[in-house]
């Protein structure tokens, strides 16, 4: 097809390869194109965190980053998280602190955290919730959100 | 988003010769946080989308005593604020690179990109006009040199002639007993577009007690970023005082000509330039002393 670019890529350690336009977001390639949903869209412009993913080591917004540039680039998604032993830490501290009501953004705040945790293992909530700011959630009033996340750094250790 | 093409130069020249292809349907993009979202919403468009994060002098981070920092236009927030050398020499960049967007966008969005943007809101503007920045620009025709305080031209407009791109920003290195710092307000904690901003540098003299010289810039409170030079002139040559300080926030307040808006009235955008003129320079006040 005239115009679509081959990307290759490594998601969640594996190497990925997929075809898209240049104009699609690397949200629209992860869920449309290679299948992988647990990447949510929330506004599609930057503010909500839902479609936070680890690329290149920094947790950034997908839905602001071309398919494109996941060319040669790694990125760690929600789908990364579990291992066939069973939940990362903070998904089990997100069930057991009941961190989550509708769970649209709870794959956002999840990979943000762990972008946080992987960095700084000791923090506060301050810290937590300044690192959080970029992630919004309509149902938790957050308190839970943040609770679980101090619950993992605790487990992690 | 309508079709784009995409490229991806690996050299200054590379992408001076793509964008002057295109002319004004080229789009300069570093971490895309502003741009692709104007793409896709209809509010810019273009035929070619053009990546600056992969040419070197992008991505340039450097400091020295001789020639104060290199700061390329493609680097991102993030590694202004964990850089040693910013942090020792410019805490009044940290401020405004540490608190542009969270942490997602922190990891993606440049300050040059900020200043070619060219939104009077933009944070991390007035922190580089008070630090006495030059926009180095590159185009078909050569090099050029552009004070930023001159550089944004209107809401979303700038000096950039078709083909031209920000290769990089050059701030002077501070000098003894200088200090300088950026406040914005914005009613919530994080997250959100300044009502009104205003970033301020100061130099004092060896005893910390005069003023040598000041500048002081303003967010959101115009079409463009403000250079409030009658504000940093008035405290040349005085003694520091808080009359001093009074009176430079009521040259700042003249300077600022905001509009009503969802965000904020004129005169709150007023009263706020006043307040955190002489907040930002007692903070600048600080610095300079060592504080």
């Amino acid at each position: 097809m005239p115009g679509v670019t081959h990307v290759q890529t490594t998601i969640n350690g594996e190497e990925v390869n997929f075809l898209c336009e240049p104009r699609q977001s690397l949200l629209e390639c992860l869920r449309d194109v290679v299948g992988m949903t647990g990447t949510k869209e929330g506004c599609n412009d930057g503010n909500c965190g839902a479609c936070t993913v680890i690329f290149d080591g920094r947790i950034v917004d997908s839905c602001l980053v071309l398919g494109v540039e996941a060319q040669g680039k790694e990125m760690t998604t929600i789908e990364g998280l579990a291992t066939p032993e069973g939940l990362h830490p903070l998904q089990q501290s997100f069930l057991e602190q009941a961190a989550l009501q509708c769970g649209i953004c709870t794959p956002g705040f999840i990979v943000a955290a762990k972008g946080l945790l992987d960095q700084e293992p000791d923090v506060d909530e301050a810290r937590v919730r300044h690192w959080l700011a970029g992630n919004l959630c309509r149902c938790t009033g957050y308190d839970k959100i943040v609770r679980a996340v101090l619950d993992a750094s605790q487990k992690m250790k | 988003m309508e079709w784009i093409d995409f490229a991806t130069p690996k050299s200054v020249s590379e992408a001076v010769e793509m964008m002057a292809s295109k002319g004004d349907r080229a789009r300069a993009m570093a971490g895309g946080t502003d741009v692709l979202v104007q793409l896709r919403g209809g509010r810019r468009s273009a035929d070619l989308v053009v990546d600056m994060k992969e040419i070197p002098e992008l991505n340039e981070l450097s400091y020295s005593a001789q020639n104060g920092l290199t700061l390329g236009a493609a680097v991102p927030c993030y590694r202004i604020y964990q850089d040693k050398a910013v942090i020792d020499n410019y805490p009044g960049l940290i401020d405004a690179a540490s608190l542009i967007g969270g942490i997602q966008i922190q990891g993606r969005a440049s300050i040059g990109g900020n200043l070619c943007n060219a939104a009077p809101s933009g944070d991390s503007i007035p922190p580089i006009i008070a630090l006495s920045g030059v926009a180095n620009i590159t185009g078909p025709n050569g090099n050029r040199q552009v004070p930023v305080e001159d550089f944004c031209t209107g809401p979303g407009q700038n000096v950039l002639q078709n083909g031209e791109i920000l290769v990089s920003l050059t701030i002077p290195a501070p000098q003894p007993h200088s200090g300088a710092n950026y406040l914005r307000f914005i009613p919530r904690n994080e997250m959100d577009i300044a009502v009104a901003g205003v970033g301020t540098s100061v130099l004092l003299d060896a005893s910390g007690q005069n003023f040598v010289s000041a500048r002081i810039s303003l967010a959101s409170v115009a079409p463009t970023p403000v250079f409030s030079q009658a504000a940093g002139d008035s405290l040349a040559g005085k003694a520091v005082s808080d009359e001093a300080i009074q009176e430079a926030s009521e040259k700042a307040m003249a300077d600022a000509k905001p509009i009503n808006d969802m965000r904020g009235t004129v005169r709150q955008r007023v009263h706020l330039v006043g307040v955190l003129t002489r907040r930002t320079l007692n903070n600048a006040i600080q610095r300079a002393r060592g504080g």
